[in-house]
């Protein structure tokens, strides 16, 4: 069906965009646990938005004389510091607030290198020659026989540990699944009869590449774009955690976590809150991710 | 004495546009040593039906009825334990698509062998061997190796006659066949029909067959119900239903047939059966019956007495000179 | 069966190749003079550096330097760490039965307890227990393990006081290592409680390490029994009045192995990088804490051998679920 509508021309596809839209979202809402995920993700993106207007202080400022405090409900917390401090005074509340912006851009950064280059690539795959496409797929083959953190944290060792060369290694290890996700789309659209009325049409290769083929591709690269911006959050995390990702004093989640292990057994909430910041946040993508996965599933196999 | 005996099964199932009614008050009684024949449309609720009676659809439906009983036992009120003992042993049923009807993971032998095991006291040996003789029966060639095989390895008229040697594995009492040649090449069709009226006459058994196909009918069953959007609007000994059919879908049906046509172009039923919302007030047929009139549009026609083929209908066809009508 | 075994072979050839020229790369592309750059703070004498570039061969041609690393690789010979001056190779093997107990440990309870919870959501769909059990699912996929295992530490060793914080075993015992699977050698030593110290050192670090895999294989069973169980042969197997339990223990449990076998072998690759985490975090001797070590220490050689390692052992098990895949699923295996 979807093949006739493409077939027919831009106006009747474009007519037809809000219906999809609509019908969509009415998939989605169905599935409570991907509603709750979008308003969670919703209020972390504006947390990572407004993060100096929110918090109430400088996320690095430190208060020499409240060094890890516990929070307001417990015996010697206060409301200057509602979640308590860390080891060298700084108020937890302000640097998980601003610890969100790091998240977000870790995650939008990975998802668009990634996904980028990895449709590109897989474009390129399914329309290339036979040699090309072998020798494409068994490049990402070797990629993906290294453990993804591994080859992230090697890679980050020899460029150096930044938060930016991780986003750089997790884009790249994380950019194989799209390039195959593409690919085997692209050679399951291509064989379809509106890709070859295209050709017959007389469209150049560009043109089917980009306008025909991949519009059509695009559900499972979603999902997989929700995916990998919990994966790139919980791997940038995971660096940070081991030192190779953002330094002290960043107020980067896993870097948190790694500057508070050594005070696991003696001040429990500032191991406890960067963590459950990590997981709330990823587990609300995940569910999105679920509910996108389960919205977008039906037409695909209707297709 | 019927071996089987339903009176007003219905099936609800729910859907996201509310209750969807798949069977409607449906009667059917079957003797031993009897071929009855269900015929319908798709989705007129033939294999619903008969999915209920062995306890086979899904949790989401509703299952009611004022008797469901096989040989004088309730089948309604007994514990699932002890259903499953009946299932399969004295009730056995075969389904439409052979090729997807075995499991793909175990040989052919293992799976009747599984049977055996459930319901039979057998050894070992004796297993083996009642599955070689059951192989040979159904006209498997080879059975010795042919029962080593997985589905995939033998052809949908091969799997169809696996199907049909587990059914009949633990001797049933009757065997509920539900549109068993459907999926299956023209030639092979005849073959698997001969084969199941042949293993009828000689076991004695009750067979219920489920099909779309008139000619099936004329050549195989005893007596005929048709079904039509979930209601029994018929049913007739063979010979009576092809020669004086009582309600006008039976009439339309046959007229439908391309050995009966009388005209150069074949007639045909317009419209379509009835879904979940169009349902009509009065007779379900109604729109698409030449002879519907107002009463038919907005009142539910009675059943008939016998001798009008219990015929759901407001104005039969047809109606012997001595019968006696009823009215709503 | 044999061509599908060729096939995947002939696949496995060309990979291979491309991950040694990939850690081949790994010291040559390291910004500045590689023994500079790896010698980092320490310094290095003018002797010490020749020594280097002779034992790297950097003086040599590039494709030559290959066809040695290669041919060293081929005959086990992955160059010797900066540290301890001991053979990588040797040292991989002497760690690495550590990393394999704990992983199997790790995808035992993965599989003891995803398998069962998976066939129960599906089994139970839409009620309460599916919710429970899939919420759950999804919670332990999106955990960030490190933080999970530090906040089992303070549970079960802080305020429980029942497991130990790090290490293999107990300091008290003292024995030999001949398997190097703690659970046997410590059965084997006769030892008073050595057995008991070793599970206990184990349990907390295989269940952090079990936790991703574990929501991954509950997550795709009950995907995969949900669809078998709309399946005609399904309902074949309940008309034979088959018990619920077999109908879905055997019958339909059977077929859903088939893909959720794929997602166990695929597992083992996030196995080994979760072992990086919490090998770190439990101090637990393996190729993981090496790993990690051996790159704050730039310890490249190891680094590079223990790439290539892990790699070709992802692989090999790769290769391995290709063929049980083809073992499991009759229709692969008799064509």
């Amino acid at each position: 069906m979807a093949d006739a509508s493409s077939q027919t021309g831009r106006t009747l596809i474009d007519a037809d965009r809000p219906g999809r839209l609509a019908e969509f979202w009415s998939y989605f809402r169905e599935n409570r646990g991907a509603v709750i995920g979008l308003y969670v993700f919703t209020a972390f993106l504006l947390t990572a938005i407004f993060a100096p207007l929110l918090a109430p202080y400088d996320p690095s400022q430190q208060f020499r004389e409240a060094t890890l405090q516990p929070p307001v409900w417990q015996d010697g917390g206060t409301w200057a510091f509602p979640l308590g401090t860390d080891a060298v005074g700084r108020d937890m509340l302000s640097r998980l607030i601003f610890g969100a912006r790091f998240s977000f851009f870790v995650g939008i950064v990975v998802v668009v290198v990634a996904a980028t280059g990895g449709i590109l690539i897989g474009l390129i795959a399914g329309f290339a020659p036979k040699w090309l496409d072998t020798l494409i797929m068994r490049l990402m083959d070797i990629i993906l026989a290294f453990p993804s953190l591994l080859l992230a944290l090697v890679l980050v060792a020899i460029l150096g540990p930044t938060l930016l060369n991780a986003m750089i290694a997790i884009a790249l290890v994380l950019q194989p699944h799209y390039v195959r996700l593409t690919r085997a789309s692209v050679l399951s659209e291509r064989a379809k009869d509106y890709v070859t009325s295209a050709r017959v049409a007389g469209a150049g290769r560009v043109r089917m590449m980009f306008v025909t083929v991949l519009p059509n591709c695009l559900s499972p690269i979603i999902v997989q774009a929700a995916l990998s911006f919990s994966t790139a959050i919980l791997d940038a995390a995971a660096l940070g955690f081991l030192g190779m990702g953002a330094q002290p004093p960043t107020p980067e989640w896993g870097t948190m976590l790694a500057d508070a292990r050594e005070f696991v057994l003696r001040a429990w909430w500032v191991v406890t809150f960067p963590g459950i910041a990590i997981l709330v946040t990823v587990l609300a993508i995940n569910l999105m991710g679920d509910g996108l996965r389960d919205a977008l599933d039906p037409k695909l196999k209707r297709s | 004495m019927s071996l089987l005996k339903i009176r007003n099964l219905g099936v609800e199932f729910p859907t996201a546009g509310g209750p969807f009614k798949a069977v409607d008050g449906v009667d059917v009684d079957v003797a031993a040593g009897e071929i009855l024949a269900i015929v319908g449309e798709s989705g007129s609720g033939k294999s619903v039906s008969m999915l209920a009676t062995m306890g086979l659809l899904p949790w989401t439906a509703t299952v009611t009825a004022d008797e469901l009983s096989f040989d004088g036992r309730d089948l309604r009120r007994m514990p699932p334990r002890e259903r499953r003992n009946l299932i399969g042993a004295d009730l056995a049923m075969i389904f439409q698509e052979p090729m997807s009807s075995l499991n793909p993971c175990f040989t052919v032998g293992f799976q009747i062998r599984e049977a055996l095991r459930k319901h039979t006291d057998l050894t070992r040996e004796g297993r083996h061997k009642r599955c070689v003789e059951l192989f040979e029966m159904v006209g498997i060639p080879d059975p010795e190796r042919r029962l080593k095989a997985f589905p995939h390895q033998l052809s949908g008229g091969m799997n169809q006659r696996v199907m049909i040697a587990m059914a009949l594995s633990c001797r049933p009492r009757l065997l509920i066949a539900d549109e068993p040649t459907t999926a299956l090449d023209v030639t092979i069709q005849a073959q698997i029909l001969d084969l199941l009226t042949g293993l009828q006459k000689e076991t004695g058994m009750g067979l219920i067959l489920i099909t779309h196909d008139m000619g099936v009918v004329a050549e195989t069953a005893e007596r005929v119900a048709v079904q039509y959007a979930g209601q029994k609007v018929e049913d007739q000994p063979v010979g009576d239903l092809f020669d004086h059919p009582h309600h006008p879908y039976t009439a339309a049906l046959l007229a439908a047939l391309p050995e009966r046509a009388t005209e150069k172009r074949l007639p045909t039923i317009p419209g379509v059966v009835p879904g979940q919302h169009d349902r009509p007030a009065g007779c379900l047929f109604s729109p698409r019956c030449k002879f519907a009139d107002e009463r038919c549009h907005t009142v539910p026609p009675p059943v008939q007495p016998p001798a009008i083929g219990q015929a759901r209908c407001h104005y039969p066809l047809d109606v012997p000179a001595h019968a006696e009508q009823v009215s709503a | 069966m044999l061509r599908f075994l060729l096939t995947r072979l002939g696949t496995f050839v060309p990979t291979f190749i491309g991950v040694t020229i990939i850690s081949f790369a790994f010291i040559r592309v390291l910004p500045g003079d590689p023994i500079i750059v790896m010698a980092g703070e320490r310094g290095m004498t003018e002797e010490r550096y020749l020594e280097l570039r002779e034992q790297f061969g950097f003086d040599r041609p590039l494709l030559v330097q290959y066809w040695e690393y290669l041919t060293g690789i081929l005959q086990g010979d992955l160059g010797t760490s900066f540290v301890t001056n001991r053979p990588v190779w040797d040292q991989f093997f002497s760690l690495f039965p550590a990393t394999l107990e704990l992983s199997l440990c790790a995808i035992v309870i993965a599989v003891a307890l995803g398998l069962p919870a998976g066939v129960i959501a599906a089994v139970y769909r839409g009620k309460f227990f599916d919710r429970a059990l899939m919420t759950t699912a999804l919670v332990g996929y999106s955990m960030p393990i490190f933080w999970w295992a530090l906040l089992l530490i303070i549970v079960f060793s802080g305020n429980l006081g029942w497991t130990p914080v790090s290490g293999r075993i107990g300091l008290l015992y003292f024995f030999d290592t001949p398997t190097g699977f703690m659970l046997i050698d410590s059965a084997m030593s006769g030892q008073d409680g050595a057995l008991r110290s070793a599970i206990s050192h184990l349990i907390l670090p295989s269940f952090v390490l079990a936790t991703i895999p574990l929501a991954v294989i509950a997550r795709q069973t009950r995907s995969a029994m949900l669809e078998v169980l709309s399946e005609d042969y399904i309902r074949t197997a309940r008309a034979k009045g088959l018990s619920p339990g077999r109908v879905n223990g055997l019958h339909a449990l059977r077929n859903a192995l088939i893909p959720v076998v794929t997602v166990i072998g695929l597992s083992v690759g996030t196995l080994l990088a979760g072992a990086i985490l919490t090998e770190t975090i439990f101090s637990w001797p393996g190729i993981g804490k090496w790993m990690v070590d051996s790159i704050y220490r730039r310890d490249y050689p190891v680094v590079q051998g223990g790439l290539l390692m892990i790699a070709v052992i992802v692989m090999i098990v790769n290769l391995v679920v290709d063929m049980l895949y083809g073992l499991i699923n009759p229709k692969i295996r008799k064509r």
